[in-house]
């Protein structure tokens, strides 16, 4: 299986009025097609600043990176990859299909392959018949639903997604975690996936890349023994608790010295 | 219509003020009236009542006190007053069919009006351009920025006659375009300074997704950065519109305009009827109540259409 997103030994060095600040120090990682990666640790361990990377908002100080074989910035000029914020962001201006459409508008699709992509992918995160509607009419969870349609409205084979519901709650949390398994599974979309809970990350991914600070590194990278198929009772499997186990002893190994 | 109540209040409240503060206003007019028609004041003489308080005055001629509400010339006219002036000179002339004779507020009023409106829209243009610059461009922002604090620490009165004096050098004939230009020059900041910050209101991650996008700067202007700043921008125009009247006012003032709000006011000092300047500081106001009113309902009727009307 080839690599889509491909890292070796890459460095991000920031430079601050305190010194030098390593966000990411000889980070090596393969994203092979279709995979769902998680990366998981604390605040600083520089798992945004790697989805950062990957999507050319950051450049690396120092390694090689590439995605989709090419570089970051070619790979973004490409539009190879939607990206989904903490925030959903979307423009209170306009309607929820308006704000799907915003990507296709910037990228030249014709109004009427607009109209029939942001009715497919609509459809695809369960929002159908709130196109007209606008942001402030949806919940928070329905706006991060929407905000995901957008990412998916323009054919990139790469989902990043920045602690996407860290914001919500935990009851609709687990129904988009639901949602988001399905959705990758009829759509076979490579994605990278940060975020700060243990269960979250263990149910999502079929690889968990924990990560710590001060470097900003990778400690442990975890392949998920779970099927493919997840209905939500997956979590208190003996096999779930062994790798959610795991994690935590990997997110602890990298606190060690921090103590 | 809740709100009708409180509002009736507070203006029943500031009219009895109003009432209540013309007779220690007016008591010394009304003894020097009362005294020329051989009535008997305490103190006898302007003079000797100069050293007496306004308080006392009207202690000791109680009869005198009423006096003071139908002066011709009062120092501070009663809210009638005032009101039948701007009628007498508004309504009442217009039912003549002489809504804009001269003597008219109505015709000074849509004088300074014209003015107003032409250094708006001066104002307001340079207040987008320059926001624009400044957003867009570091070395502006930090080049002009500070001239733009600065021009509004200069007293507008001290500058009007210069601006009329050079324009009229540059040989611009009449009082329009420096009038416009006064104005302007008051209005443009806080246009300037309400779109800086509109401009500016997009997120780091609504600018990081549009980057993603690979969009154009262009794009990223005209789909988020402007959009995002409407409401800004009305706040700015309300308060640009009223800077923009003082400005044109101001600028009628020093200039030797017979025409124009200012000008009533200028004059109606100089031939020291107070009722006319009274009358023409309220049809100051009514324009400027009309004008932010207007601008008011096209705020919410835009952000209505843009879907932020109701819930943001």
């Amino acid at each position: 299986m080839s690599s889509v997103i491909s890292a070796k030994g890459l460095d991000l060095t920031f430079q601050t009025n305190d010194g030098p600040v390593h966000a990411l120090k000889g980070v090596d990682l393969e994203i092979g097609k279709g995979e769902f990666v998680s990366f998981i640790g604390p605040s600083g361990c520089g798992k945004t600043t790697f989805l950062r990377c990957i999507a050319a908002l950051e450049t690396p100080t120092g390694g090689a990176l590439t995605v989709n074989g090419m570089s970051p910035d070619a790979a973004r000029r490409a539009r190879a990859y939607g990206y989904v914020f903490q925030a959903a962001g979307l423009y209170p201006w306009r309607t929820i299909a308006r704000n799907i459409a915003l990507p296709l508008e910037i990228m030249g699709y014709s109004r009427a392959e607009q109209d029939e992509r942001i009715a497919r992918v609509l459809d695809l995160v369960d929002l159908s018949g709130f196109g007209k509607k606008y942001p402030w009419q949806l919940s928070g969870g329905m706006q991060q639903r929407a905000s995901i349609a957008r990412a998916l409205a323009f054919d990139a084979d790469i989902l990043l997604m920045d602690e996407p519901f860290g914001a919500l709650d935990e009851i609709v949390r687990d129904h988009l975690n639901e949602q988001l398994l399905a959705l990758w599974a009829r759509t076979e979309k490579t994605i990278g996936f940060v975020t700060h809970s243990i269960p979250e990350a263990v149910y999502l991914s079929t690889k968990i890349v924990v990560m710590s600070p001060r470097p900003g590194r990778i400690t442990d990278v975890i392949e998920s023994t779970l099927p493919k198929k997840r209905p939500l009772e997956i979590r208190d499997t003996p096999e779930f608790l062994a790798i959610a186990h795991r994690v935590r002893e990997g997110l602890r190994a990298g606190h060690a010295y921090d103590e | 219509m809740k709100s009708i109540a409180p509002i009736l209040t507070v203006l029943a409240a500031m009219v009895a003020l109003w009432y209540a503060a013309v007779a220690p206003m007016n008591i010394r007019v009304a003894l020097d009236s009362a005294e020329r028609a051989g009535e008997t004041v305490t103190p006898a003489t302007p003079l000797a009542r100069q050293e007496v308080s306004v308080w006392r005055l009207m202690a000791q001629n109680p009869g005198q006190i009423a006096e003071g509400y139908a002066l011709d010339r009062p120092r501070l006219p009663t809210p009638a007053q005032v009101g039948q002036e701007l009628w007498k000179t508004t309504g009442d002339m217009a039912l003549d069919g002489r809504a804009f004779s001269k003597r008219s507020l109505i015709y000074h009023g849509w004088i300074t009006l014209k003015s107003t409106f032409w250094g708006f829209l001066l104002g307001t243009a340079v207040g987008l351009a320059g926001a624009v610059a400044i957003v867009y461009w570091r070395v502006v922002d930090m080049s002009l920025m500070p001239w733009a604090i600065i021009s509004q620490t200069v007293p507008i009165v001290a500058l009007a006659p210069m601006i009329i004096v050079l324009s009229s050098q540059i040989g611009i004939e009449g009082r329009d375009l420096p009038k416009a230009i006064i104005s302007a020059y008051l209005c443009y900041f806080p246009v300037l300074v309400g779109m800086v910050k509109g401009l500016r209101s997009p997120t780091a991650s609504q600018l990081d997704l549009l980057e993603t996008y690979n969009a154009s700067g262009a794009q990223a202007f005209w789909k988020l950065r402007l959009p995002a700043s409407i409401p800004y921008l009305f706040t700015s125009l309300k308060i640009g519109i009223a800077a923009a009247l003082v400005g044109t006012i101001v600028g009628e003032l020093p200039t030797g305009a017979i025409s124009g709000l200012g000008a009533r006011i200028l004059i109606g000092d100089q031939f020291g009827t107070p009722l006319a300047i009274w009358a023409a500081l309220f049809a100051a106001a009514i324009l400027a109540g009309g004008l932010v009113t207007l601008l008011d309902l096209l705020q919410r009727m835009t952000l209505r259409r843009m879907g932020m009307g109701a819930g943001a």
